[in-house]
């Protein structure tokens, strides 16, 4: 196993090296300059733009740059933000839980509602229950994120007055948040009704961010099962007098996990990067309204620290998914 | 009274371009302790008939039977519930492809003492000593580390007998070996089967043996029934057939075994088994019988009697294979 990982682990460097060498260009291909947004409708005057430039190392060709900017990156100094001043490093790691909290929430709501329901459709093949989940997937997999969420709110927090309009926690409630994850700081807080709080607050961000993947899980257990299910070793299974329970729930959606971890992993990594109309209509201070501002902020640090740290997290899913195979199929195990 | 019996037995599949008729009428009687083959081409329906029998057919298919009796129940009774409590137990059944008939994700350890847990309710102890018994009657080698094998590091011959010892693990009445040799090396088909014969001997159980293989019928079956395009042509026992096969087809296929020829080309039938569009109207073997009259071409024969092996035939023969080869 430590072999297998070492390998893979191997494999992650070129993929950085390109992560790195991609962000560091991405952003300087951008129109735009980072000083004379810097100084906003007031402008700067030429000897202090030059003074700037100096200052920020833009007067140095663009490999030696590079070449600065990757020795840090190998230091673990991902270098400051020109609009805070404060490390990219700090930024992301106060924000990334908030993010991280969020994602998990919604592949955890997508997998126990897509895995089950993915299941029941194969096994109940054209039948009413098949047709209904098929065509709500599409639906939801095909529906505009933002609209979604506006729906939501709309009923959910506007008319019944259920749930929450945005960000994290109620107000009434306030402690240090060590961790960055609301629900343990709120559990940990001892504080009466903070953790009911958190949970109310994630719930429709949650919602919002799961739709797709819980539209694509299903449809790929749904399919992963029907493949299955024709297998010679479900007759064998079924020869043996299980019952159906069994011989689904064992032995035909061990072997159709494969396909469908795959799906949830790359969900994951997509959700990690991804989740900005979510924390943008939600207030959620996460890293993907970060990334945006940053990007129109032409703050060259922090664009290129968060993809790269983005990426890193992605190549982490990765390589957990990779190692979910194993534990799953015995026959990728020996490889 | 018989063991197993089913009488006028038919099975039709709903398809895309219509209902289309796997098994029809078919009739099979197994006497306890006895060996029964079921010989035919391939689409005879020898495999649909028993899988309709233990309940495992899609939903696609609709089983109808006038009796369908094991073991003095009725089957066509039986909840999907009681079902389940016979089969796997009573009645187990070994199917063609070993390799892919045992679960990937599972070692072989789990999968035979699944049953052992369902039907006889072993605790785990119990369960691990059965196991190795059990092995060690399939003729396993090192039975405590083959338990722990996954399917793919066994070979199809060491598979096979793990699906055999999973079969026989509750003591079945009767096992249904549905080309238990098909997909292996010839050296291993004999080990097999003698295996199979073996077991049959020592435990007492009925033998059901499903194959194209006139040899395999002549070593191992007491009975044989021939089935063609999802009739019974012909039952006689073994000798008999062998000796006299009232029905043309069970003639051409005696006579296209190879110990048999005696022209330098090996004699065959001409034409498949008809599928779902090109039925004939009179007697299913009519398009590729070389006896077959206007009559036979028309009308749909009968089965005649005991003995003339019930030939579904016009005109059943009588004289011996050999003097008319």
């Amino acid at each position: 196993m430590l072999r297998f990982i070492f390998s893979r682990l191997l494999t992650f460097l070129p993929t950085f090296f390109g992560v790195t060498l991609i962000a560091f260009a991405f952003i300087r291909v951008l129109p735009g300059d980072p000083i004379i947004v810097m100084a906003g409708e007031r402008g700067v005057t030429p000897e202090r733009y030059q003074e700037l430039i100096t200052q920020f190392g833009f007067d140095r060709p663009v490999i030696v740059q590079y070449w600065d900017y990757l020795k840090g990156v190998l230091h673990g100094d991902l270098g400051h933000s020109f609009v805070t001043k404060k490390p990219v490093w700090d930024e992301f790691f106060t924000l990334f839980p908030a993010t991280l909290e969020l994602s998990l929430c919604a592949i955890v709501f997508a997998t126990l509602l897509g895995l089950p329901a993915g299941v029941i459709a194969a096994v109940n093949r054209g039948k009413f229950f098949d047709r209904t989940l098929m065509s709500s997937a599409l639906i939801g997999y095909s529906m505009p994120i933002f609209w979604w969420a506006l729906l939501l709110i709309i009923v959910f927090s506007g008319w019944l007055g259920w749930t929450p309009v945005s960000g994290r926690i109620s107000l009434m409630y306030y402690f240090d948040n060590p961790t960055g994850f609301m629900l343990w700081d709120a559990l940990w807080s001892g504080q009466k009704g903070a953790l009911w709080s958190a949970i109310h607050h994630l719930i429709l961000p949650t919602i919002v961010l799961g739709t797709i993947p819980l539209a694509v899980i299903a449809r790929q257990t749904r399919s992963a099962m029907l493949e299955v299910l024709s297998e010679d070793y479900i007759r064998t299974a079924r020869a043996k007098g299980l019952a159906p329970f069994r011989v689904n729930g064992v032995h035909a959606l061990r072997n159709a996990l494969i396909p469908v971890i795959t799906v949830i992993g790359l969900s994951v990594g997509t959700l990690l990067a991804g989740a900005i109309l979510t924390e943008t209509i939600f207030s959620w201070p996460g890293i993907g309204k970060w990334m945006v501002d940053s990007i129109f902020r032409r703050d060259y640090p922090v664009v290129q620290g968060g993809l790269v740290l983005i990426a890193v997290m992605v190549m982490i899913v990765n390589l957990t998914v990779d190692m979910l195979y194993g534990f799953i199929n015995p026959k990728i195990r020996k490889r | 009274m018989p063991l197993l019996e089913l009488r006028n037995l038919s099975v039709d599949f709903a398809t895309a371009s219509g209902p289309f008729r796997a098994v029809d009428g078919v009739d099979v009687s197994v006497d306890k302790g006895e060996i029964l083959a079921i010989v035919g081409e391939s689409g005879s329906g020898k495999s649909v008939s028993m899988l309709a029998m233990m309940g495992l057919l899609p939903w696609t298919a609709t089983v109808t039977a006038d009796v369908m009796n094991f073991d003095g129940k009725d089957l066509r009774q039986l909840s999907p519930k009681a079902r389940r409590k016979i089969i796997g137990k009573d009645m187990a059944m070994i199917f063609q492809e070993p390799m892919s008939s045992l679960n990937p994700c599972f070692t072989a350890g789990y999968q035979i003492k699944e049953a052992l847990r369902l039907h006889l309710g072993l605790d785990a102890k119990a369960r691990q000593k059965r196991a190795v018994e059990l092995f060690e009657m399939v003729g396993i080698p090192a039975p405590e580390e083959r338990l722990k094998a996954f399917p793919h590091q066994l070979s199809g011959g060491m598979n096979q007998r793990v699906m055999i010892a999973m079969a026989i693990a509750c003591n079945p009445k009767l096992l249904i070996a549905d080309e238990p040799t098909t997909a292996l090396d010839v050296t291993i088909q004999a080990q097999i089967l003698d295996l199979l014969t073996g077991l049959q001997r020592d435990t007492g159980m009925a033998l059901i043996l499903i194959t194209h293989d006139m040899g395999v019928v002549a070593e191992t079956a007491e009975r044989v029934s021939v089935q063609y395009a999802g009739q019974k042509v012909e039952e006689q026992p073994v000798a008999d057939l062998f000796a006299t096969p009232h029905h043309p087809y069970t003639s051409a296929l005696l006579a296209a075994l190879p110990e048999r020829a005696t022209e330098r080309h090996l004699p065959t039938i001409p034409g498949v088994v008809p599928g779902q569009f090109d039925r004939p109207e009179g007697c299913l073997f009519s398009p590729r019988c070389k006896f077959a009259d206007d009559r036979c071409r028309t009308v749909p024969p009968v089965p005649a009697s005991a003995d003339l092996g019930f030939a579904r035939c016009h005109y059943p023969l009588s004289v011996s294979a050999e003097a008319e080869a």
